[in-house]
């Protein structure tokens, strides 16, 4: 049988929820003989390929390239996961949007120039810094998402039981505390 | 008093004339989510997620504020009402802003373990991200309205355990909130007698002792009913 082609993928969040999955410890080695880790940040593949069945977001969708690489990710992927709050509620990176539709402007304006202590402006390079989109997002307003995987991080044990009920061609179910946010 | 006898979920049970469908079934073991129902004060069935179907009504009624009569036919768990109160739940997250990971009730809000309880793995609607105000003014307390979900716990623990009227709802609709005195800040509400009872009574992370960090704020609800029954029944039954 052919290995389950599986990719992770880090938009906007902390890495927190690739840390919880490299804590399923001596579980990855199992994994390992199961499934072909097609893109990941732990892999060196630049481009996200073709024909994957599985993908673990984690992060929101937060600027343009976010939300390309997302619409990518759908076009090619089988069966996408929610992975983590920021994937699931847009969580932290979504606090800006509190500040109402052009938060962009005044995040960036925050960080880059009142918080600036040498050369402040705000970074505008076209092609290498994404513009910020003007309203962070889960990634199931931008995309279909088939299921969901919520935690700040989620625990390894909760990526190990989503990630065996793959394995064993069942559908995901998480249920009670494995559904808590936060 | 006369007793009524009536069913919930195919159970037969008998319960006082005036008890509310929630008093009954707690009486009887029967269990059902409630969010605005706190023990110790009145209720007010702002919540719905209490919500039963009872036989010959085509409304869902909140047990809460509803009292059982004769031959009243319950169901507390259907496959309609798990979809009201998941939506009703959904509602309420997607109405303020509820950062589990940074929120002082983290762990021990009664919003968040409803939500996983009753399977919410998603939000379906549109989160609206509203900006609300901080309100860090009173010497121990902190009100976040982000957290809020307009239970009304406070409002009525302040009013009708302690007395003292300080907190109350203004506005309407999604502008709503919670005020302190005459929407000044609590800091500055002399009416506040500084009990901390609205703070044991908020089921969220929307009133918290100041100094609180992630996951802290944790409380003890029976306090509240231990004043109430110590002022209604004279007992002091801790
Ligand atoms: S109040 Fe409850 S549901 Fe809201 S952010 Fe805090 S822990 Fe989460
Ligand atoms: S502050 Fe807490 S107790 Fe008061 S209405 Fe809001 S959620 Fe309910
Ligand atoms: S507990 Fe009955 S409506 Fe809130």
């Amino acid at each position: 049988m052919d290995r389950l082609k599986v990719a992770t993928v880090w938009l906007g969040g902390c890495a927190g929820c690739h840390m919880s999955f490299l804590d399923l410890d001596e579980f990855l080695l199992e994994l390992a003989d199961q499934i072909e880790l097609v893109y990941s940040p732990v892999v060196d593949m630049k481009e996200y390929p073709e024909n994957v069945d599985v993908c673990l977001i984690e992060g929101a969708v937060c600027n343009e390239d976010n939300l390309e690489l997302a619409r990518k990710i759908r076009a090619r992927t089988k069966v996408l996961v929610a992975f983590g709050d920021c994937a699931v509620t847009a969580n932290v990176p979504a606090i800006r949007n509190q500040l109402g539709l052009d938060n962009a402007e005044s995040v960036l304006q925050h960080a880059y120039i009142e918080h600036a202590r040498h050369n402040p402006g705000i970074p505008k390079a076209p092609g290498i810094v994404p513009e910020l989109l003007a309203r962070v997002m889960p990634v199931h307003e931008a995309v279909e998402v088939d299921y969901f995987l919520p935690g700040c991080p989620p625990p390894a044990s909760r990526i190990k039981t989503l990630m065996l009920q793959v394995l064993a061609g069942e559908t995901p179910k998480l249920e009670g505390a494995d559904l808590k946010f936060g | 008093m006369a007793a009524k006898t009536l069913t919930i979920d195919g159970k037969e049970i008998s319960a006082e004339e005036g008890a509310t469908i929630l008093q009954a079934a707690e009486e009887h073991g029967i269990t059902m989510p409630t969010l605005c129902h706190l023990d110790g004060v009145y209720d007010v069935g702002a919540c719905r997620l209490c919500l039963v179907e009872v036989a010959g009504t085509p409304k869902l009624l909140p047990a809460c504020t509803t009292r059982v009569t004769e031959g009243m036919d319950v169901k507390t768990d259907t496959e309609r009402l798990r979809k009201y109160r998941r939506m009703t739940l959904e509602l309420l997250f997607a109405e303020r802003n509820h950062v589990c990971a940074v929120c002082v009730a983290n762990g021990h809000c009664e919003l968040q373990s409803l939500a996983y309880s009753q399977g919410m793995d998603h939000v379906r609607y549109e989160y609206r991200f509203p900006h609300w105000e901080v309100d860090n003014t009173h010497p121990l307390f902190g009100m976040d309205p982000h957290r809020c979900i307009l239970c009304t716990r406070c409002v009525r623990a302040c009013w009708h355990i302690e007395g003292a009227g300080t907190l109350n709802v203004s506005g309407r609709s999604a502008g709503s909130h919670i005020i302190t005195d005459l929407n000044q800040p609590w800091g500055l509400a002399d009416s506040c007698t500084r009990c901390g009872k609205c703070v044991m009574s908020c089921p969220t992370g929307a009133l918290y002792y100041k100094g609180s960090t992630v996951s802290e704020m944790e409380r003890d609800r029976s306090k509240l009913e231990f004043i109430v029954t110590a002022r209604e029944k004279k007992q002091w039954i801790a």
